[in-house]
């Protein structure tokens, strides 16, 4: 049942009606996979072989899957209807199939782990789309059986509906974005040779285009090298400039920013000399014992403790922070989250309406909110080790553009493409 | 011995239109059609050779004359047509029970999925070909190729004058082919020609085709064929076959000919 597809956040997503078909026999040398094939084509819908299987010998009959796609709905049918007298019938369908979770966070045997592809299940002949759809979790579906949702494995209660087994359930390719960009190849080559200017320009295109139309969010995670390399001011500029709308990062980063704050270093050193200052390694312990005592990071920049930085941009900016900790953390400061999985549920609800994330120097940060996104939020991974983006690619983030690339200069660059005379 | 099956045609008429070639105002000559008939007969037994199986003709089954159209068959297994028309599908079941009477191994086909005999399905012993689109559908070709476990090239029909293989398609005994190339689309010519080498391909004029030249029956080095078809005869005649041309101006009323009137059974 041909339908327009919606995407994740419900807007309509243009070439995207789309339908499998099969087709059976001595296709090949009768060029009639070959007819099929030019007839979706100069009708103006496109295809996907699926799956192409040629018989052993002249006797054994052939057989190839083909996703058909189309600009509307109307056109499918009428490319359906074209094929159909050559053999191409559209492949019986069946509902997805669920079971009820056995206990609290344990899925049923055989559940389905998702991609982060917009993805959609058959319920009662109807496909529906998967809501929220992240990679490596499970579809749960209401007890009407009308939506699905993704749902972790921690979060499943017993007796949710999980989606098994790989019946009723397509994954749907991404679209190419409009914009002819960067990010419209939607490839994470990854490589220092690579030149950087265009990348960085095509980012910063973005976010004033997001920031100025108001059409969703950008996303920036980062690690504490941002402040010791010399990025602070450059972020804390941008984050005042509202180009940022949600942070991710780890105790570290907000506690040297901070420490830049009250004492102008960044574990220990002198951002403007560059020297280690006399017991400066205890800066970043005076500085958390400091906000600890104040109770909050927003209440010591209300106080006036801190005053500038990149945690008081945010505070002043309105700005959603998830600060998720880790076993080496000191302190930690207040709000940062301790409990892993605590930390995960929070930076997923913090991703409804982001359409550009910013992963710069961090490993841990970049992999784990990389895993957060679907496919077809714009994504850049910067880090001047080659391999966190490639690892990034490796999750399963293949739309992630990697750049090769001190953080610093990154943000420094970024923000005088936007206009930070910095 | 070449082993044809034939039905009389004490019942032949033209009572409905199912193909651009008949009218029902356009009425068949009775005697005429009867005695073309049995001239046809007379040259395949006579002239040709052939051992003649007759089947019982059927009151109200006008076109039970057109036997081709009866199934295909391969060694001892049969299967019987599936016609798109309804007026046809009622001889369904006797060309069933004429192979099931005389010991065939007969597969069903699935009701709609039309399939109409060895008026569709013809070729060389290492290059079958399908025609669809007209009347048999593509999807039987599958099938049939399961059934008789043999490669079924199936190539698309588009022009409704020639709506069955046989009106335009005729494998000779030597390898060659007898054809009209405008009655199929580019892609079954390319298929073709990809089977059948050029020196084998013998394309018919026109004016030959609308004669339904194609529609010939061919026994070793004899070739039945409609009478007029002067082009096709002496192409033949330079290949080595000698051609028997038959008045059948009464079948082509309906859409037939001499391929159309026989069964080859083996």
């Amino acid at each position: 049942m041909a339908r327009a597809e919606k995407s994740r956040n419900g807007a309509s997503n243009p070439g995207q009606a789309q339908e499998t078909v099969v087709i059976d026999g001595h296709i090949i040398d009768s060029l009639i996979l070959a007819k099929v094939l030019d007839t979706i084509l100069m009708m103006g819908g496109a295809f996907d072989l699926r799956e192409v299987k040629v018989g052993a010998t002249r006797e054994d009959p052939s057989r190839a899957k083909i996703l058909v796609r189309a600009s509307t709905t109307e056109l499918l049918g009428a490319i359906l209807q074209a094929i159909q007298p050559h053999g191409a019938s559209v492949e019986r369908q069946s509902d997805c199939r669920f079971e009820p979770a056995p206990a609290d966070g344990v899925l049923p045997d055989g559940f389905y782990a998702t991609t982060h592809l917009p993805s959609q299940v058959r319920l009662k002949g109807t496909w529906v789309e998967v809501e929220a759809i992240e990679m490596d979790v499970a579809i749960r579906v209401d007890s009407a059986l009308t939506s699905a949702r993704t749902v972790t494995m921690a979060d499943a209660k017993r007796g949710d509906l999980i989606v098994t087994g790989r019946d009723g359930i397509r994954v749907l390719p991404l679209e190419r974005p409009k914009e002819r960009d960067v990010f419209s190849f939607m490839e994470s080559q990854v490589s220092s040779e690579r030149p950087h200017g265009h990348i960085i320009r095509d980012v910063a295109g973005r976010m004033r285009q997001l920031r100025d139309g108001g059409s969703g969010k950008t996303l920036f995670a980062g690690g504490p090298a941002i402040v010791h390399a010399g990025g602070r001011e450059a972020l804390t500029w941008m984050i005042d400039e509202g180009y940022v709308q949600v942070l991710f990062c780890g105790n570290a980063l907000a506690a040297h920013d901070m420490e830049a704050a009250l004492y102008g270093t960044s574990l220990g050193f002198g951002l403007c000399a560059g020297r280690l200052v006399p017991h400066g390694h205890e800066h970043h312990l005076r500085t958390i014992n400091r906000i600890r005592g104040i109770g909050s990071i927003e209440r010591a920049v209300k106080t006036g403790v801190i005053t500038e930085g990149i945690m008081a941009a945010c505070v002043r900016r309105n700005v959603k922070v998830v600060m998720a900790g880790t076993i080496r953390d000191d302190g930690p400061l207040p709000g940062v989250i301790t409990d892993s999985m605590a930390a995960q549920s929070a930076m997923r609800a913090a991703l409804p309406g982001v359409s550009l994330v910013l992963l710069v120097a961090s490993t841990l940060h970049a992999v784990a909110t990389g895993n957060l996104l679907p496919a077809s939020v714009a994504t850049v991974c910067v880090d001047v080790n080659p391999s966190v983006p490639t690892k990034l690619a490796v999750r399963g983030s293949f739309q992630a553009v990697g750049l090769v690339m001190d953080a610093a200069s990154f943000l420094r660059e970024l923000a005088r493409e936007l206009g930070w005379k910095g | 011995m070449s082993h044809i099956l034939v039905c009389p045609p004490d019942y032949f008429d033209i009572e409905y239109e199912i193909n651009p070639w008949m009218r029902v105002s356009n009425q068949v000559e009775v005697e005429r059609a009867k005695s073309q008939w049995y001239e046809l007969m007379r040259v395949l037994e006579q002239e040709v050779g052939a051992l003649l199986e007759r089947m019982q003709p059927v009151q109200g089954l006008p076109d039970m004359v057109f036997t081709a159209n009866a199934g295909s068959v391969m060694g001892r297994r049969a299967v019987p047509s599936r016609f798109r028309h309804p007026e046809r599908q009622r001889e369904e079941a006797h060309f069933e029970a004429w192979f099931r009477s005389h010991g065939y191994e007969v597969t069903v086909l699935d009701k709609e999925l039309y399939f109409e005999g060895a008026g569709d399905l013809l070729g060389f012993p290492d290059a079958r070909f399908g025609g669809y689109r007209k009347r048999s559908e593509i999807r039987a070709y599958a099938r049939l190729s399961e059934i008789f476990e043999c490669e079924i090239i199936p190539v698309e029909l588009v022009d409704s004058r020639f709506y069955h293989l046989d009106t335009c398609f005729c494998p000779l005994s030597g390898g060659e082919l007898l054809y009209y190339p405008p009655a199929f689309d580019y892609y079954a010519q390319a298929a073709m020609a990809d089977r059948v080498a050029p020196e084998r391909r013998m394309v018919v004029p026109e004016f030959d085709a609308l004669k339904f030249a194609c529609n010939a029956v061919c026994v070793g080095k004899h070739v039945v064929l409609p009478a007029g078809c002067e082009a096709t005869m002496q192409m033949l005649d330079a290949r080595g076959y000698q051609p028997h041309p038959v008045p059948l101006s009464e079948f082509m009323k309906s859409g037939g000919s001499a391929k159309c009137l026989t069964l080859a059974l083996d």
